[in-house]
């Protein structure tokens, strides 16, 4: 019942934590935690960017992470060494019964088998990004023959559906506008997949790259791709409008149950 | 492959204690703990549940309009709030429910310092956890409630009840004195959520909270009030922490209502003997809540009390024959 939502902030992208990485500043780090976990991200996502390609800063970055909050972490990045590395800091920080989300494998073999291996070795969820080495699809039909291929490996590897997380992969409308709806199309279609079904997810902020109206269309694209079937999305929860969108899209699709002051029981779920 | 399609609930409903012993700051011998069910009632195959408790009702004034029969089941150990619940004990009950009726400005309008007398004597003369209800009209129980919160001081009683217009006094006075609130709301679901939001913003602790749809006789919309709780523990379940109270059931003030508990055989002579029938619509109708959620149930009948109890153990796989109700 309700969307997971996975917290975006601690990423090395965004300037400060970028910084906080590479000064080893735990600060910085605990306060994004703290600050995504009041608002009622279900998990954090944790990502280098282009602050480090160090495994060790990785491991140090998680190991903060992890020990700051009682939240499960999505571990975000895309090689392999960091993976290992990353989950095995993990669950010597918080023992082995949190939940963990390996974020992301491809449909490629020589991502998907390997993750697989490590999702069975540390009991993770996994991700799955419907792409391969032929790049992202732009169709919808690439979308689900990928994501069929994930999920049927996943499945043979001792996963169930619901550790098992499709993401049909959002482009940025400002540049193919196209994929939009084609994204939307294939959330319905992953949901079909098995029964019960994987979780999909999208990573959001993504459709309004270089827009003017980022948070307006991440609203928007959020509530209808729930519509569809979305269920677990990478989202800034900081962002109290979307939350609210959000709150207000789960009354709608029946996941909650409406009060008068539905905003505060979501807030406070 | 197949996967494995059980799914388990992500929520627990919470647990509400009702009374404090000499080691807890209050005088019972004995504490009752509601709810704490994992799953929907009495499926013990697929989680932990939690049998209800039967409370018997006791007024604080003499119950004149109530059928003969029912008062002759207590004759006059009604005559005040003590021996009436002592008697209440002797047969069974786990829980006392003090109704402060004749503070009703219709019913004798009783002062806040006289709700406060019963509810010391009740205290007093009985060892189990006591309920206190107000006596229906709001702006009067707003007079009284603080006066009663402060005589039951330590003593953990569960009080109501608290609506969506009505809750600031009570909920203000139950965290003054450390009471569980009851939170009302008329047979629906979404005011039943609003209620526990609203005690919540004025930092009331949710857990703290029994929730009561309100309740309708076996005959008179009970449908109506099983779904709102089915809803409710469904919700509680699936993880939505303002619907996850145990509930409680007020079910001798409605079933005492209706033509088929108080017409007498002399009346309507093919629904049998009234001295079966009341109780049995009674027992029935608490049997229904049951397993629609009920946790704690209000009962008048002493006949009726028992054959609840049974029901409880026999829905909780106890053998009945080994039972001592």
């Amino acid at each position: 019942m309700g969307i997971i939502l996975i917290g975006e902030r601690i990423n090395g992208s965004f300037k400060d934590v970028g910084k906080a990485i590479q000064e080893k500043n735990k600060a910085v780090i605990r306060e994004w935690v703290s600050k995504q976990a009041a608002p009622g991200a279900n998990y954090l996502d944790v990502n280098m960017g282009a602050a480090s390609r160090s495994v060790d800063d990785f491991a140090w970055l998680v190991e903060t992470v992890a020990e700051a909050t009682t939240l499960p972490l999505s571990l975000d990045c895309n090689r392999l060494d960091m993976f290992s590395t990353g989950l095995k800091t993990y669950r010597n920080t918080v023992g082995p019964d949190r939940p963990v989300i390996i974020n992301s494998t491809t449909a490629e073999d020589s991502k998907l088998v390997p993750l697989l291996e490590m999702a069975a070795e540390y009991k993770a969820w996994i991700l799955g990004l419907v792409m391969d080495d032929t790049g992202s699809p732009q169709d919808v039909d690439r979308r689900i023959e990928l994501g069929g291929k994930i999920l049927a490996a996943a499945m043979d590897a001792g996963l169930t559906p619901d550790q098992i997380i499709l993401d049909p992969i959002v482009m940025p409308v400002k540049f193919m506008q196209d994929q939009a709806r084609n994204v939307l199309l294939a959330v319905q279609q992953l949901a079909t997949l098995s029964d019960p079904p994987p979780h999909i997810s999208i990573g959001l902020s993504n459709v309004a790259s270089k827009t003017e109206q980022k948070k307006l269309i991440n609203r928007t694209f959020l509530v209808m791709a729930m519509a569809m079937g979305v269920d677990t999305a990478i989202v800034n929860v900081c962002d109290e409008e979307l939350m609210q969108a959000i709150a207000t899209a789960e009354i709608l699709l029946g996941n909650e149950i409406y009060s008068d002051a539905y905003l505060k029981a979501y807030r406070q779920r | 492959m197949i996967p494995d399609t059980k799914k388990p609930w992500s929520g627990r409903i919470n647990t509400v204690t009702i009374g404090a012993t000499p080691a807890e700051g209050g005088t019972r011998a004995t504490t009752v703990t509601i709810g704490g069910s994992g799953t929907l009632p009495y499926l013990a195959f697929d989680g932990p549940t939690s049998p209800a408790v039967a409370a018997m009702e006791v007024w604080d004034v003499y119950p004149q309009d109530w059928p003969d029969m029912l008062k002759e089941a207590f004759g006059d150990a009604m005559k005040d709030p003590a021996s009436w619940a002592k008697a209440c004990c002797a047969m069974g009950a786990d829980v006392i429910c003090l109704r402060l009726a004749g503070c009703h400005p219709d019913r004798g309008d009783r002062s806040p310092q006289q709700a406060a007398e019963a509810v010391k004597q009740v205290l007093q003369a009985v060892s189990v956890p006591l309920i206190i209800l107000g006596s229906g009209n709001a702006e009067k129980d707003n007079d009284v409630f603080p006066a009663v919160a402060e005589a039951a001081a330590g003593e953990n009683c569960l009080i109501g009840t608290i609506t969506e217009k009505n809750y600031k006094t009570l909920t203000a006075v139950c965290t003054a004195y450390k009471h569980k609130v009851i939170a009302e709301s008329p047979c629906d679901v979404n005011i039943a959520k609003q209620v526990n939001i609203l005690a919540q913003d004025m930092g009331f602790p949710v857990e703290n909270i029994v929730l009561y749809a309100t309740t309708a006789a076996l005959g008179y919309g009970l449908e109506y009030i099983y779904s709102v709780m089915e809803r409710a523990r469904l919700a509680g379940l699936k993880g939505d922490k303002m619907l996850a109270q145990p509930m409680l059931c007020d079910v001798g003030l409605e079933v005492w209502a209706v033509k088929e508990a108080r017409v007498s055989e002399a009346e309507i002579p093919e629904w049998g003997a009234q001295s079966h029938r009341a109780p049995l619509w009674e027992a029935a109708t608490a049997a229904v809540y049951l397993v629609s959620g009920g946790d704690l149930v209000i009962l008048r009948h002493p006949e009726a009390l028992r054959a609840v109890k049974r029901s409880v153990l026999e829905l909780s796989g106890t053998p009945v024959a080994a039972a001592t109700v």
